[in-house]
């Protein structure tokens, strides 16, 4: 089932000018005049308070709404795709929802192989083999006949994870993952991301370019990601962990304090 | 994935409208009911010409995954309610044949309702009644569950999520209901029709109707014609198109937050009759007219 993905030009990520919308209410600008270039396996770290446009900027950035202003490219194609043709450029870009927002009328193997049943035109036996890997890299094999209403929320969003690693997209954008999980689920997303970051097997070895919004920066901290903040509308490329210390700005610096050992 | 197929029908000027404040003139009362009936019309017009698009445009696509569902929308719309169905056509042959014979007894007419028993409930049951119940139950049992279940899944995100992983909406929720519920519909009010027949003429016998079973049923034959055939074929495959179109359209068409699915739901009930009964009186003028 592994494709080859296809030779493109451009960086992951390319935006020039855009003002973003909201999903609920699309003449709202969530944050405007961003700039930003995230190249092939970059971690990027968007950090941002409850309210700041995080979700909104991620559903642009994942293709599913266009910008209200400026362009943006992903991989040399103008975004957002909504033709079938171009459609296997958008699903390059994989979406890891904060609430899982996962069919519940589906069981969890259900869920996890939908988008390739749909996509390849195949019955839920042709895709058992993808399914079962999936569901023992995210631990949910004991739940895999289970709808995702029987089910705790710190598994409900590796479902999630798992569904959106199915297609194996280039770039993989989550929102919020770790909010409310407890340590253990945390140590577990962390150590995960930071593999598919280097090249997981599941990728065939490819690193994996990641973009994680988040309200706190502390559990992010670490040599090879970027970070960025979203505050009064504006996006603010920070640099690297040194440079988020380093910062002036107050609410960096709180989103940054006090580093707990989560590992 | 359809450009803007879940959230054409939800602006600020579509919310600024159907949120207002009562008016305090007559007037303005009146204009703007107007304006949201036509708003309404504009929107289920639309839903229903990107739905038939996508039908068209995605035939075969993904059908291993769309099949299934198809399949499971015509055993909910139509095998899984036959045994209700069937109870409710033995009634409605109670129904129509009691009270002709009761009102043939009363006027001393029970040569003619002898006579014309078979034409009646061709009148009766197979023009009028028959799809128009089967119209109604449906959108009781099925038509309420697909907004409720719809306007859920829209609430929680779930269309979002079709849309990040590249499925049509429209495509996976839509397209199966609509093509369930009108296979459904035909079949079941096939079923009703040919069950309340049969039971109008054990009612019949019952009550001492002096009528043989191969008079009435030559009564029968000789009342209907090849267009009812026709309309009863287009008008209950439309009947399940416009439920599930309201229906689906009130579920996934706009925004929505939990707490407006029940609201929803009434509004689509409301509307669905509403076309039902008009699509009926647009078959009869078409049966006067042939």
């Amino acid at each position: 089932m592994t494709t080859a993905p296809k030779t493109s030009t451009g960086p992951a990520i390319e935006m020039c000018g855009v003002s973003v919308g909201s999903m609920r209410d699309m003449d709202f600008i969530a944050v405007e005049g961003v700039n930003w270039t995230v190249a092939r396996g970059d971690f990027w770290i968007i950090s941002g308070l409850q309210g700041s446009g995080k979700t909104d900027f991620l559903m642009l950035t994942g293709g599913m709404m266009a910008p209200a202003k400026g362009c943006y490219y992903s991989f040399g194609e103008e975004m957002p795709i909504f033709e079938d043709d171009r459609l296997q450029e958008r699903l390059k870009l994989g979406f890891v929802f904060e609430s899982g927002q996962l069919f519940n009328h589906l069981t969890v193997s259900e869920n996890i192989s939908l988008p390739l049943r749909y996509h390849h035109n195949l019955t839920q036996a042709d895709t058992a083999e993808e399914t079962q890997r999936l569901l023992e890299l995210t631990e949910l094999a004991p739940w895999a006949d289970s709808t995702p209403g029987a089910m705790a929320r710190n598994w409900q969003r590796r479902v999630g994870l798992a569904r959106a690693l199915m297609l194996r997209p280039e770039v993989l954008l989550l929102d919020n993952p770790l909010a409310g999980l407890d340590l253990r689920h945390r140590a577990w997303w962390l150590n995960l991301l930071e593999k598919l970051s280097r090249g997981h097997e599941w990728m065939d070895g490819r690193p994996m370019t990641l973009v994680v919004a988040t309200n706190d920066l502390r559990a992010w901290r670490g040599e090879g990601r970027q970070f960025a903040l979203l505050k009064d509308k504006h996006f603010t490329v920070l640099g690297g962990w040194k440079q988020v210390e380093a910062a002036n700005d107050e609410l960096v610096r709180e989103l940054a304090a006090s580093v707990p050992h989560w590992d | 994935m359809q450009k803007g197929n879940a959230s054409t029908f939800d602006s600020p000027r579509v919310r600024f409208v159907m949120r207002m404040p009562v008016p305090q003139f007559f007037a303005n009362y009146l204009g703007r009911k107007l304006f949201r009936l036509l708003l309404t019309i504009q929107g289920l017009g639309a839903f229903a010409l990107i739905t038939l698009g996508v039908m068209i445009k995605k035939f075969g696509a993904a059908r291993h995954v769309i099949r299934p569902l198809v399949y499971r929308e015509i055993s909910r719309s139509g095998v899984r309610l036959l045994p209700m169905f069937l109870f409710l056509a033995v009634t409605l042959g109670l129904l129509i044949v009691g009270q002709t014979v009761s009102w043939g007894s009363k006027f001393g007419a029970t040569h003619t309702v002898t006579q014309y028993l078979g034409t009646i409930m061709v009148i009766g049951v197979v023009r009028e009644l028959g799809p128009l119940i089967a119209a109604v139950l449906v959108l009781a049992r099925i038509g309420t569950a697909n907004v409720v279940e719809l306007g859920t899944a829209r609430a929680l995100g779930e269309v979002e999520a079709l849309e990040a992983l590249g499925i049509d909406p429209v495509h996976y929720l839509v397209v199966p209901r609509v093509i369930g519920m009108a296979v459904g519909m035909f079949a079941l009010t096939v079923y009703l029709i040919i069950a309340a027949l049969a039971s109008g003429y054990l009612w019949a016998f019952l009550q001492n109707v002096p009528l043989r079973p191969g008079d009435y049923f030559g009564q029968l034959a000789a009342a209907l014609n090849g267009l009812d055939f026709v309309l009863l074929a287009c008008k209950t495959v439309a009947f399940g198109f416009i439920i599930a179109i309201v229906s689906c359209y009130h579920g996934l068409a706009q925004p929505l937050r939990l707490e407006e699915v029940s609201y929803a739901t009434v509004r689509a009930v409301a509307q669905s009759v509403i076309a039902c009964v008009l699509i009926d009186a647009l078959f009869i003028v078409l049966y006067l007219a042939t």
